[in-house]
């Protein structure tokens, strides 16, 4: 007898379905190029991230990773070359239109607002979700109210998720550095966000906040079905967490497949040994 | 009140409530719109009533029926103090089967054992995590059939052949109680008796495997009414349920206490929060072991140090004067009108926000047990006007042997026999007792069970202890931790050490003496509070040897020594056993070396044999010697520390217990 059953009060993201089927292209990249003045920061690159999968962008330090991030969410236009998300294709396009999208980030240094609480920093991860004007927020009593408290509740399967019931009402600029990070991605879930961006989410850390931050991106990637992109420099998490990667190295993409593919990858190999193989 | 009216069933009166099952039924009867269980969820306290409770429980057990749970299963149940692991307890005892709660954060080895042992055929977890251990063991456990767990998070795509949630599981019984009613629960229920098995919880061994006691309904009724009883706690009490579900502290406490007189458990949101959630619940029965009282206590004065001059001086002025007068109020003893107005003022400036910072504002009866507390700490939370009390128990006998009557409080005795209970001493100066809640026996272990249960009934508590003048139980070591002194003088070192190791100053003592002319102690200086000290006063050191040795320290650690000899010489028993040397070690007693297990207590063969030319010394009568002593560093690489230790001789103090007799025998 099987008596598994969905159960009711499972938090859900409450975005509209995009009809773009799991495993289907969610954002394409197109022979994207990008440079500052003379310093070519990326020449180039396609690649695409499918629905619902985990997609690891990885290479040596200045390889272009955190620039590739911030051309997918409209901070860095590139000169040449197009990025499709869910369906629409764009050439410029400013990170708070990104944001209502639904692309979400997290920082590789911390970008929270320090004097604030963990709730608070959350809840303003929810402000492109939220329609009540500044007259109706002014008030507050009557409808704002009404719209806080559903993001409120919101919130809270959030702070439950990541186990920060504790620290809900401290500053978080008094918090360790490790919590800052799961606060972080607290604040990119409240958006409820089709495509999750996570720049370096382990950096800095210790070995028991990397395995719990690893499995607070996989839950958010089985339970919520968010597609994620991750930068990551410890290897052991990305061969385990992603289900493809891309490999840049100054610029250039010289990997995509598999976590086995690319590990085999020769080009890969030399990239991050410097070794000079004979011809 | 008549108790049996008051837990009859109304409609006959004739049938007893012995079991939980038959209590859930009664409460749901008696007290069906109060509330019995709180948890605060997303930040919300969520109730459930006694009619509620039992809606949840009848559906949750009907369900786990129809997964096949049958009179006589052993259920594991793993995880924290939630709400639904709580009902889990009744579910199955109503089904007639046997809870057996497992220590959540045991490793998965201990887990085999524990499960193996008990034949558990069923497991109910908290979440994936429990669920991941259990299933990593796979093939070792031979018994179990299914897993149901509480919270759904991961536990999407796993292989649910075996597998529960515990919403489906409860859907299921409700199903069944709306297509053929509870009538069948009802007789499973009916056919529990008080003399049946009620819960298996296993002694987390610190020598050998952990044992499996049996404790019985009426074990745990009668035990749990004895003690609501003797405290008058009723269904208004609130407790916070945060210490763990195997333990029979929490299962007492938070279960057979909540069932027996009706009050309302709140559950914690997680371990982190307790504190916060403690506040906002102001339970009106609490127990927690000291170092959760000292850890609040530290909090406090933290605190008091960084607040503002003004505070700070009311803070310490009050403080002073409840120490004064505090406990003699609460004592009902008599105190000058002045001072009892001035305490209402403090009550109201100071120890009133204060006790409503730590959450215990309502606090009716407060327990601490499990180790000594220190006196300071203690009579900080008496002089507040909190009825803060000890207790000594065991899992064999449903935890209460000794508790301290209001009004009889001190804090180095654990207090007279439980109602129902009696003590009788040994010879060796071991502690044994015999009550309703002694319990069955230890699961397939008669062995352990002859060893510790005498055939009429008496139990071994392993520990040692006297009766004071006053009838009140103090305990003083291990009993085979007790020997004598070459003169026939009990000597029990750890009595003596907790004495030592009340004073700030001192961490760690070990004292020495079985079988030798006289009592020597080493003591272990605490860094942070002796540290702190030297800033103060301008004592510049390099390090903990240096410190250690100071000629500064040695006179403080000697005046302390001294006054532990007075309180020992103002006791019948251990006056002979007296210090009468004693040395500062150079380093600092340390898990790394061995000299304290992982739980911080100090490993004495070991120290005696590492430290052998000290101890020679302490007996040679040398004034100092000279030692080499081999360490570990915190990354594995190995080094050496010399030290030459200055040994102290103290003057022995004349026995002042002489008139306590001749009290005694003029009352």
């Amino acid at each position: 007898m099987n008596v598994h059953l969905n159960p009711v009060n499972e938090f859900r993201m409450t975005r509209p379905d995009d009809g773009i089927a799991r495993g289907a292209p969610l954002l394409v990249a197109d022979n994207i190029s990008l440079s500052f003045g003379g310093v070519k920061a990326i020449t180039d690159i396609s690649f695409d991230i499918r629905k619902g999968e985990i997609r690891a962008i990885i290479g040596p330090n200045g390889a272009g990773k955190t620039s590739m991030l911030n051309v997918i969410n409209g901070f860095y236009h590139p000169q040449e070359g197009t990025i499709t998300f869910r369906g629409e294709r764009r050439s410029r396009m400013r990170p708070h239109v990104a944001a209502h999208q639904g692309i979400a980030r997290t920082f590789q240094n911390i970008a929270l607002f320090k004097g604030m609480s963990v709730l608070d920093n959350i809840m303003t991860g929810r402000i492109t979700l939220q329609h009540r004007n500044l007259f109706w927020q002014a008030l507050w009593n009557g409808p704002a109210e009404r719209e806080e408290l559903e993001h409120r509740e919101a919130v809270e399967h959030i702070i439950d998720f990541l186990e920060i019931e504790h620290i809900r009402k401290t500053p978080v600029g008094r918090l360790p550095y490790g919590l800052q990070k799961r606060v972080e991605l607290g604040r990119a879930l409240a958006a409820e966000p089709a495509l999750l961006l996570l720049d370096e989410p382990m950096a800095g850390m210790n070995l028991e906040e990397k395995e719990d931050m690893s499995r607070f991106v996989l839950d958010v990637n089985q339970q919520f079905g968010t597609t994620i992109a991750l930068i990551e420099h410890d290897m052991g998490v990305v061969m385990d967490l992603s289900d493809r990667v891309v490999v840049l190295d100054y610029g250039r993409k010289i990997g995509d497949g598999t976590p086995d593919d690319v590990r085999n990858n020769q080009d890969v190999i030399d990239a991050y040994l410097g070794v000079s193989h004979d011809a | 009140m008549n108790t049996q009216a008051k837990f009859g069933m109304g409609d006959s009166g004739s049938r007893a409530v012995d079991t939980f099952p038959k209590f859930l039924l009664a409460n749901a009867a008696r007290l069906g719109s109060r509330p019995a269980m709180r948890h605060k969820d997303l930040g919300i306290w969520q109730s459930w009533t006694w009619a509620e409770l039992l809606a949840e429980i009848r559906a949750f057990s009907m369900g786990l029926a129809a997964l096949g749970v049958k009179r006589g299963d052993k259920v594991a149940i793993v995880g924290a103090n939630r709400p639904r692991l709580y009902w889990s307890f009744c579910a199955v005892q109503a089904l007639g089967g046997i809870p057996v709660p497992v220590y959540a954060d045991s490793v998965a080895e201990e887990m085999v054992y524990v499960l193996n042992h008990a034949e558990v055929k069923f497991a109910i977890c908290q979440d994936q995590e429990q669920v991941d251990k259990l299933l990593s063991m796979g093939d070792e456990l031979k018994q179990l059939t299914k897993i149901v767990y509480d919270e759904t998070r991961g536990m999407r795509d796993y292989d649910h052949t075996d597998l529960h949630a515990l919403d489906g599981v409860e859907a299921l019984g409700e199903a069944d109680y709306e297509a053929n009613g509870d009538k069948n629960w009802l007789a499973e229920i009916e056919k529990g008796k008080g003399s049946d098995l009620s819960v298996m919880l296993y002694t987390s061994g610190t020598t050998g495997r952990p044992k499996g006691v049996m404790l019985s309904f009426d074990n745990l009724v009668i035990t749990a009414k004895n003690a609501n009883a003797f405290d008058r706690l009723v269904e208004t009490e609130e407790t916070l349920a945060y210490l763990p579900l195997a333990w029979v502290g929490d299962h007492i406490f938070s279960y057979a206490q909540h069932y027996t007189a009706g009050y309302c458990v709140c559950c914690p949101e997680s371990a982190e929060t307790a504190d916060a959630d403690r506040r906002e619940i102001a339970p009106t029965y609490f127990f927690a072991p000291p170092r959760v009282f000292e850890t609040l206590l530290t909090a406090v004065m933290v605190r008091m140090e960084d607040a503002g001059p003004t505070k700070k001086r009311m803070f310490d002025k009050y403080m002073d004067h409840a120490r004064k007068v505090g406990e003699k109020i609460l004592n009902r003893e008599s105190v000058p009108f002045g001072d009892r107005l001035k305490y209402r003022l403090g009550e109201y400036l100071v120890y009133g926000p204060l006790k409503n910072r730590m959450g215990l504002t309502r606090m009716k009866v407060g327990y601490t047990a499990g180790e000594a507390i220190g006196p300071e700490i203690f009579s900080f939370y008496r002089s507040l006007g909190l009825n803060l009390k000890q207790l000594y128990g065991q899992t064999e006998a449903a935890v209460y042997i000794t508790a301290q009557p209001d009004g009889e409080i001190r804090a180095d005795t654990v207090g007279k026999p439980s109602p129902g209970v009696e003590i009788q001493i040994a010879d060796n100066g071991e502690v044994l007792y015999r009550s309703p809640g002694v319990f069955v026996g230890y699961y397939k272990n008669d062995e352990a069970t002859k060893e510790t249960k005498t055939s009429d009934g008496w139990v071994h508590t392993g520990d040692a202890g006297f009766f004071d003048k006053d009838g009140h139980l103090k305990i003083i070591d291990r009993a085979k931790d007790v020997g004598k002194l070459a003169n026939g003088n009990l000597f029990a070192p750890k009595y003596i050490e907790n004495k030592l190791k009340f004073f700030p100053n001192i961490k760690e003592a070990v004292a020495f003496g079985d079988g030798r002319d006289f009592c020597a102690a080493f003591v272990n200086i605490d860094l942070t509070s002796i540290g702190s000290w030297a800033e103060r006063n301008n004592i510049a050191y390099a390090s903990y040897q240096e410190l250690a040795q100071h000629p500064e320290v040695y006179k403080t650690i000697e005046e302390h020594v001294d006054q532990v000899n007075r309180d020992l010489a103002s006791e019948a028993l251990m006056a002979g056993s007296q210090i009468r040397r004693f040395l500062v070690l150079h380093k600092e007693l340390d898990a790394d070396d061995g000299e304290l297990t992982r739980t911080q207590k100090v490993r004495r063969s070991f120290i005696a044999e590492r430290y052998a030319p000290l101890i020679d010394a302490l007996y040679d009568g040398s004034k100092e010697k000279y030692i080499e002593t081999e360490v570990v560093f915190e990354d594995g690489r190995k080094g050496k520390i010399r030290a030459t230790v200055e040994i102290r001789d103290m003057a022995e103090h004349e026995p002042a217990f002489a008139a306590a007799p001749v009290r005694e025998a003029a009352e």
